[in-house]
Order: structure tokens, then C-alpha cells, then sequence
């Protein structure tokens, strides 16, 4: 690791580090002592790493960001009353810490515990213990450790036995201060036959650049049915690194979505576990680029044990001189039979300078399994377009619509309503004005 | 419905039919590598000076990499200080005038293997440059090719009779540079086949060459440059089959393909080096170079493979598409049964406009073989209306085996038409079920659900090939299919 790097993370770890939440727990500081250690000897992830040979991650590496925020925040009720989709629990976090007075929680039913991740170390640390130590991993990469070195803030999540939640949460993170880095982690552990929606809606409130860097962990016992969104909606220059962590046990359901439109570097991890036999998980996701975006979705569905499924959708619009990477894995781990897994990634390019890298990944060490894939990368049907224009289109409105349509494939599946009206306006934001008038 | 499963350990658990070791005196270099080595080998077969420059050059390249592991293959450290990088049959040193001056012993071995010289001559209309151990030894069809201008020989005849013709294309798909084995291969490259077809020409019968491996502790390294001149068009089979042996032997072979404006090349392999034993013990490391070039407008290469042999293989027959409207063509089978493992697949570069390509890839994976499909399709930003079609499924034969899919795909032009498919999966028992309910037996309806899933690529090779290709497949799964 280049040794500027080194020290600048290693200067701002003594700046900062008596001053983050828990520091007053001896295991705590020692956990986080620990994952910085393992953050200077991992370093970030080079080209020459096979997961990160289409993304290069040099412009995170050249920064340096403030590891805190040098201000309280400066976020008006307003502002998150217009981002905040109705009907949900609300928590949010400004520049990763979060913010009680923003965050009205008054009407949490039995059995459902949501809090900060700040106000948990201060409150009872312990049973984040196990979680917290064991964050980076095995299989770490550098951002894991950093998260886990500079851990701020977060959301805990507990669902206990047969607990059904209706209203979806959403955790929303805004940014509003330049030129610092944040470091969330969502820990969410849903109990037997539990159900519930979490919606993680990252906001960039400028145009400036800074550095989000957010783990969400979830296990869900047996039998759980829970569903996570990510909605991302950073600022132009902002770099995004996200990872999602999953283990399904027995017969439990997944439901996730990564609609990415922001950003100017964007990764997202999303791997799947299915531990438990019976297990199903749906990924969704869409990432809409255009400028000089660059945006990397990487997903792994790992089939542990016997007789679970996997379905796994995702599309992509690229425009401009924008640069889309998908990497789908799957796994079948051996005696993990009856595995059912299938996945489509279809892409559109928009813009000469676009580029899109994409590589959807089998491996098989099972017999008795269904497993298949398709990626497609192309461009719009000339025949649509034709069909359109001769209803009195023009060129760019029957286009608009196109792709308008193309990437409504992937909203519509959303169950949640609010969620989708969101992505529609957002889509429709997009459009052309002439496709605007039509939908 | 597992009997007709299990008993698929016993069909598929058959001995190497074509596994026999010819005693001959071998003409061999001694163990290990230097420049004296190569200067030898240079010397031994009399090459010009530029060869030998050129096997330096990439000599003192290959010092400087390391040996490659990203693929999903594992095998022990190989000791490139323990392989004879030279081995002629003795009787060269004569120089076989004729067939009758061939070693008896050579002939037999050919005839065991199916490669009858004369007749093929007579019956099969196929020209054979047989590579016995790196040194060719007879070439037939000679005269009836030279008439068209067609020159068809041994490397090393090439290398002294057409130096600048060699001295022109060698290298110029896969530079010495290119990758590890490729560039030992360029330094200590024994023997090969050489091909021009001349402007206009169609080449009128295949032409064939079989590699054989036989004398103990030699690493092969052929070399086979094949050039379709302008408008031309030629077909060109490999074939290989090798006998019993405990050794590893590393294989690192480099075939480099030119296809000017118009012409078409069509490449077909069958492979069946000795696999190793049902433990995993011994077989050949196959780690190959093969390349493609249409260079100019129109042209087209196309490869068909089918690897059924080998311990290791590891190769991705690729296409450059460089000219405008060039075609692109894969078309595999690979087998892997036992502890065989095969890590193949094919990269289609498009770079010109209006270039097409096709992958078709087929692997079956059996007892404890692991198979995988790595490929790559890039187009480049100067590919305007560049399409591409993929197509990878794999066989699962036994719960142990493995089968895995890498497709790389790169897209930098907004018109291009990018398609991948990929699928998994085992025989169906339903499949079985149907066959057997028509009192076929189980290894019958296996052979023939194998053989139907392999049919989209056994269709694109030539008729004689298509035949030995079941059989093969046959030898490698069990007993009766063929």
C-alpha cells in the first residue's frame, strides 16, 4: 500500500478514533484497532484483481477525505420530507451519523427494535459484539475493513418470531458535506417467519464529491421474508461503494432491488447465501448511466445446500461516455441439488462512448441442478421505433419511450408501491419532455 | 431413478483403447533448457539465421514471465529443467526417401491408430503430414497440391525452403510475446505443419496432420502456421491420439491462422491424448496457443474442436476480426471424465465492421472431471454492427464433476448485437425414462443423448472426422457409443 495512503488513514484513525461511537468499549476499539491493521495490509482493490479488473478504484486511493464530518448537520425537515416516501419508517442519516430530530420513530409494533447503530454501542454494545467482530470477513476487501476501522453509524434492525411489519423502513442517507468519506453498516436480523421491507435510499444533497462506503448485513431465520431496495441516487462526482450481505436460512424468501442512477463511481456487492434448504432469493436490479458515470454491479448467489432458487434480473441504460461492469456469480456447492438458478442481464447502449463489460459466472459442482443464463447487449428494436413513428412519433420521443419501457421492466416487478411511483418519477424525470407528455 | 445414474460410473469408467507405447530410438536433446539447447535445435534442423534470433528473442522473453494460474485447472509445479526439449525418430537421420524407408515400427504404430498413409491416400483423398514426435516424416498429396501452388509441409521444410514466407507471418497473430507458453513454444518449437494457399485457390481435399506423442520425458511444441491468401480456401483437420504413459507430459503447442481478404480457413481438432488413469495419475498437459487472423475484408476462420483427451487442457482457440464483414466461428466439445480437467473456450475480437461470430460450446463433465468454459467477446469501438451469437451448455454426468462458465463480454460500440446464453444441466430422467420404455438399455440412451446434445458441433466437422469424433467420445465415456 502506497505509504501516503497508509498514513493518512492511519493519522485520521488517531484524530478521529476516540471520538466515534462505542470508543468507550474496550472490544470495540480493539475491533476497530484490528480492522485497520487489516485494511493497511489489504489496501483497495487493484485492476489486477480478478472482481476488479473493469473498475479501478485509483481516484478513491488519491483522495483524501476527512473520515468525519467537520459540521453538525445542515438538513431542513423539508428536504426530507420531499425525499421520504409516504407510508414509511423513516430513519435518517446525514453524512452517516444519524439524526434522531429527522428520524420520527413513534409507531414501531411488538417484536420490532430499530435503532441507530450509534445509539446501540452506547446503549447495550454487547449483542453486536459477534457481529461487529467478525464484520470484515474472511473473503475481506479493503473497503470491508476500512467500513469496519471508522464504523460511525448504522441501523440495527431486529424482527422477532412471526413478526409481520407492513410499512416498509427506509433508511435514508444524505450527503451534504464534501469531501468526506462515510462509513455506515446495517445490521438487520429478521426472526423466524418475520417479514418486513427495508428501503436504503442514498441521496447526494450537492454536486460535489465525497466517498459513501455502506455495509448492509441481514440474516433471516427460518421461514423470514424480507426485502431490501436500494435506491442510490448519489451526486455526479460522488464514489459509492456498497456492499449487501446475505444469509437465507431454511424456506426463507429474499427480495432484493439495485436501482442505481447516481454516482460518479459506483460498486455494489450483493452476495447471497443460501444456507438453509428451500431458500429463495429474487435479485432485481437497473442502472441508468450517462456523463462520465462509471457503475459496477457485482452479484453472487451462492446455493449452499439442497433445493434452493435463485432469480436474478437485471438491466442496464447507458448513455454518454458512461461505463456499466456486470458480474453475476453463481455458485453450486457440492450436494447443494435440485438448485434452480437463472439469470438475465440485458444491456442497452445508447452512446458511441459507452462501454459495457459484462459476465455472467456459473460454477457447478452438482449434478441434479437447473441453472442457466443470459446476457444480452444491444440496442433499440429499429422496427419498435418504426412501429412508433408511423403512430406520429418522432424519432426521439418513439426512442424515449423505448427505453423508457426497457427499464420499466425491471420497476414494475417492485411489489412495493411507493417505492415504484418513486422509480417511475424518476424515470420519467429522465424522458424526453415529448415522452413525458405521453406517460 | 438413480440406478441408471449410478451405473454411469461403470460405463464411463472404461481403459484408454488406443493406449500402447512404440519402442523406437529416439534422437533426443538432453533434459533441460538453455540457449545451447535451442542453439541446437536450430543447428539440428539446419534453420537459417533468423530462426534462431527469433527462438532467442523468445527464450530470453520467457525468462522474464511467470508461468500463469488464473485458470481453474490444478496440476503439481512443472519442471522445465526436467523435459527433452528435441526428439526425432532416429531413422530422420537417413532421411526417409519414401514410405519404404520409413521405420516398420512407425508404420505399425500408425496403422494401430487408424492413420493408414497409403490408403488414406487412395481411399480417404486426405494428405497427412504425420508428426511423429515432432519431426515429420512423410507427407503425401505433395505433387497433386503443388500443382496448385499449394505449399503443404513439414515447419521445418517451411522454415528452409519458404523462409519468406515464414519470416512474414510467423508470429504475426501470436507474437513470442503473447503469453507464457506460447513463448516457450516460440523458443524450443520442434516441428510443425506449415500451409500457403495462394491467391484463389480452394484447397480440393482436407488437409490433415496427426500429432502423436511417444518417446518418454519429450514436451511437444509444434507449431503450425497455416496462411489462406487472398480469396483462398482451405480445410485443415488436426487429430491426436496418444499412447499409455504415467508421465505428465506438457504439451505447448502454438497454431497461428492468416486469413487475407476473402479467404476462409476452417480448423477442425480432435484431440484424445491419454487422459491420465481413473485415479488422475499421468496424461497430458495440453496448454495451447491457437489464433485466428482475417485480416482482410470478408474473411472468415472457422474452429471446431473436440476435446475428449488430455489431463490438462487449457485452451482458447480465438479469432481476431479484423476486417471489414469477417467472420468468426467456435464450435466445441469438450469431455472431461475421471480427474480430467479442461478450462477451453474462445475470444472473438471485433474490430472491423459488419464482423459476425458464433460460439458454440459444449462440455460434459463426468466422475470427478471439471470443465469450463472461458470466453471472451469484445468489440471494439470501430465495430459498427458487429453481432455475436453464444451458446454454452454443459453436461453433468455424476455428482462429483464440475462445470463452470466465464464469459467475458465487452461492449464499446452502441450498434453491436451481443447475445449469451448459458445453460446447465444433467440427463434428463424423463429423457432415460422415454429411451428405456423403448427398450433401449441405459448406456445406449446415454451414448445417444450425449451424442444428440454434441450434434450442433459434430455437424460442423468434416464427414471422416465426425465419424471418429463419436468414437472418441465413446472411448472417453463408456463402451458402446460409436
Amino acid at each position: 500500500m502506497n505509504p501516503e495512503v497508509r498514513d493518512h488513514y492511519q493519522a485520521e484513525f488517531a484524530r478521529i478514533a476516540t471520538r466515534l461511537p462505542g470508543a468507550e468499549v474496550a472490544w470495540v476499539r480493539a475491533a476497530r484497532a484490528a480492522a485497520l491493521v487489516q485494511f493497511v495490509a489489504l489496501g483497495f482493490p487493484t485492476r489486477q484483481q480478478e472482481g476488479w479488473k473493469y473498475t479501478s478504484v485509483t481516484p478513491i486511493e488519491n483522495s483524501r477525505f476527512s473520515l468525519r464530518p467537520s459540521a453538525a448537520p445542515r438538513v431542513t425537515a423539508a428536504q426530507v420530507a420531499e425525499l421520504a416516501l409516504p407510508g414509511a419508517l423513516l430513519l435518517v442519516f446525514v453524512d452517516g451519523r444519524h439524526v434522531p430530530e429527522l428520524s420520527p420513530l413513534d409507531l414501531l409494533p411488538e417484536g420490532v427494535r430499530l435503532t441507530s447503530v450509534a445509539e446501540a454501542l452506547a446503549r447495550d454494545p454487547e449483542p453486536l459484539r459477534m457481529l461487529l467482530e467478525g464484520a470484515v470477513g474472511l473473503e475481506a476487501t479493503g473497503f470491508a475493513a476500512l467500513n469496519a476501522a471508522f464504523l460511525a453509524d448504522g441501523t440495527c434492525l431486529y424482527l422477532a418470531e412471526d413478526v409481520v411489519l407492513d410499512a416498509p423502513i427506509q433508511l435514508l442517507f444524505l450527503a451534504s458535506e464534501p469531501g468526506i468519506a462515510t462509513h455506515c453498516h446495517n445490521l438487520i436480523r429478521a426472526g423466524t417467519r418475520s417479514s418486513a421491507v427495508v428501503i436504503e435510499h442514498h441521496v447526494g444533497l450537492g454536486d460535489e464529491a465525497y466517498c459513501t462506503n455502506c455495509i448492509t448485513d441481514i440474516a433471516l431465520a427460518s421461514g423470514a421474508q424480507f426485502t431490501h431496495h436500494k435506491l442510490q441516487q448519489e451526486s455526479a462526482k460522488a464514489f459509492h461503494i456498497a456492499a449487501v450481505r446475505v444469509k437465507q436460512g431454511q424456506d426463507s424468501r429474499f427480495h432484493s432491488g439495485s436501482f442505481a442512477l447516481g454516482g460518479g463511481l459506483v460498486r455494489v456487492d450483493i452476495h447471497v447465501s443460501l444456507d438453509g434448504e428451500g431458500a429463495e432469493c429474487v435479485l432485481d436490479g437497473l442502472y441508468l448511466t450517462s456523463g462520465r458515470q462509471h457503475v459496477d454491479h457485482h452479484t453472487c448467489v451462492d446455493h449452499a445446500v439442497p433445493r434452493g432458487t435463485s432469480h436474478e434480473f437485471y438491466k442496464g441504460i447507458l448513455d454518454g461516455a458512461s461505463r456499466a461492469v456486470f458480474n453475476g456469480k453463481v455458485i453450486v456447492r457440492p450436494d447443494a441439488q435440485q438448485s434452480d438458478a437463472f439469470q438475465t442481464n440485458c444491456n442497452l447502449l445508447l452512446s458511441e462512448k459507452a462501454e459495457i463489460d459484462t459476465k455472467p459466472q456459473l460454477e457447478i459442482f452438482a449434478d441434479d441442478v437447473k441453472c442457466g443464463h443470459g446476457a444480452t447487449v444491444g440496442q433499440l428494436d429499429p422496427e419498435q421505433i418504426f412501429y412508433l413513428r408511423s403512430r406520429g412519433l418522432d424519432d426521439a420521443a418513439a426512442r424515449g419511450l423505448l427505453t423508457f419501457a426497457f427499464a420499466a421492466e425491471v420497476i414494475e416487478r417492485m411489489p412495493q408501491a411507493a417505492l415504484k411511483q418513486r422509480l417511475e418519477a424518476l424515470l420519467r424525470g429522465r424522458s424526453p419532455d415529448a415522452v413525458k407528455e405521453l406517460l | 431413478m438413480a440406478t441408471p445414474i449410478l451405473n454411469l460410473d461403470d460405463l464411463i469408467s472404461q481403459d484408454y483403447k488406443h493406449g500402447f507405447f512404440t519402442q523406437l530410438e529416439a534422437d533426443a536433446v538432453p533434459r533441460g533448457l538453455n540457449e545451447e539447447v535451442i542453439r541446437l535445435i536450430s543447428a539440428k534442423k539446419e534453420e537459417p539465421e533468423f530462426m534462431l534470433e527469433w527462438r532467442l528473442k523468445a527464450y530470453r522473453h520467457w525468462l522474464t514471465m511467470t508461468e500463469p494460474h488464473w485458470a481453474t485447472v490444478s496440476h503439481p509445479p512443472i519442471d522445465y529443467q526436467a523435459i527433452s526439449y528435441y526428439s526425432a525418430p532416429k531413422s530422420r537421420k537417413e532421411g526417409p526417401q519414401s514410405l519404404a524407408d520409413v521405420d516398420p515400427e512407425l508404420l505399425r504404430t500408425y496403422e494401430k491408430l487408424g492413420v493408414p498413409l497409403e490408403e488414406r491416400e487412395l481411399l480417404a483423398g486426405v494428405a497427412v503430414d504425420a508428426v511423429f514426435d515432432s519431426v515429420s516424416v512423410a507427407t503425401t498429396f505433395k505433387d497433386k497440391l503443388g500443382e496448385l501452388g499449394i505449399i503443404f509441409c513439414a515447419f521445418s521444410e517451411a522454415v528452409r525452403e519458404h523462409p519468406d514466407l515464414v519470416r512474414q507471418y510467423l508470429g504475426s497473430v501470436v507474437p513470442y510475446t503473447d503469453n507464457f507458453f506460447a513463448s516457450l513454444n516460440s523458443a524450443v518449437f520442434s516441428d510443425g505443419s506449415f500451409c500457403y494457399i495462394p491467391p484463389g485457390v480452394r484447397c480440393p481435399m482436407e488437409l490433415s496432420t496427426y500429432f502423436r506423442i511417444n518417446a518418454r520425458n519429450t514436451g511437444q511444441f509444434e507449431r503450425t502456421l497455416i496462411i489462406a491468401d487472398r480469396d483462398a480456401y482451405v480445410s485443415y483437420l488436426e487429430g491426436c491420439t496418444a499412447p499409455m504413459r504415467d508421465e505428465n507430459q506438457l504439451h505447448a503447442a502454438v497454431v497461428e491462422l492468416i486469413a487475407l481478404e476473402g479467404a476462409q480457413i476452417k480448423y477442425a481438432t480432435v484431440q484424445n491424448w491419454y487422459p491420465g488413469d481413473k485415479e488422475g495419475r499421468g496424461g497430458i498437459y495440453n496448454f495451447v496457443t491457437k489464433r485466428g487472423d482475417c485480416r482482410g475484408a470478408d474473411s472468415k476462420i472457422s474452429w471446431t474442436q473436440v476435446e475428449t483427451g488430455s489431463a490438462i487442457t487449457w485452451k482458447y482457440p480465438s479469432v481476431i476480426l479484423q476486417g471489414d464483414n469477417a467472420v468468426g466461428e467456435f464450435y466445441s466439445v469438450a469431455l472431461t471424465n475421471h480427474y480430467q480437467q479442461a478450462d477451453t473456450g474462445t475470444k472473438m475480437i471485433h474490430l472491423g465492421r459488419n464482423t459476425r461470430s458464433t460460439i458454440v460450446s459444449k462440455g460434459i463433465s463426468a466422475g470427478h472431471g471439471r470443465n469450463a468454459y472461458r470466453g471472451l467477446v469484445k468489440v471494439a469501438a470501430s465495430a459498427t454492427n458487429a453481432r455475436n451469437h453464444t451458446q454454452c451448455d454443459s453436461l453433468l454426468l455424476g455428482d462429483r464433476c464440475m462445470a463452470s462458465t466465464f464469459p467475458y463480454i465487452e461492449v464499446k460500440n452502441p450498434t453491436a448485437r451481443v447475445e449469451h446464453e448459458a445453460s446447465t444441466s444433467r440427463i434428463g430422467e424423463d429423457q432415460l425414462f422415454y429411451c428405456q420404455s423403448r427398450g433401449i438399455s441405459a448406456e445406449d440412451a446415454v451414448s445417444m443423448i450425449v451424442n444428440g446434445f454434441c450434434k450442433e458441433v459434430f455437424n460442423k466437422l468434416p464427414m471422416e472426422f465426425a465419424v471418429e469424433a463419436q468414437k472418441l467420445l465413446g472411448v472417453s465415456l463408456e463402451g458402446s457409443i460409436g
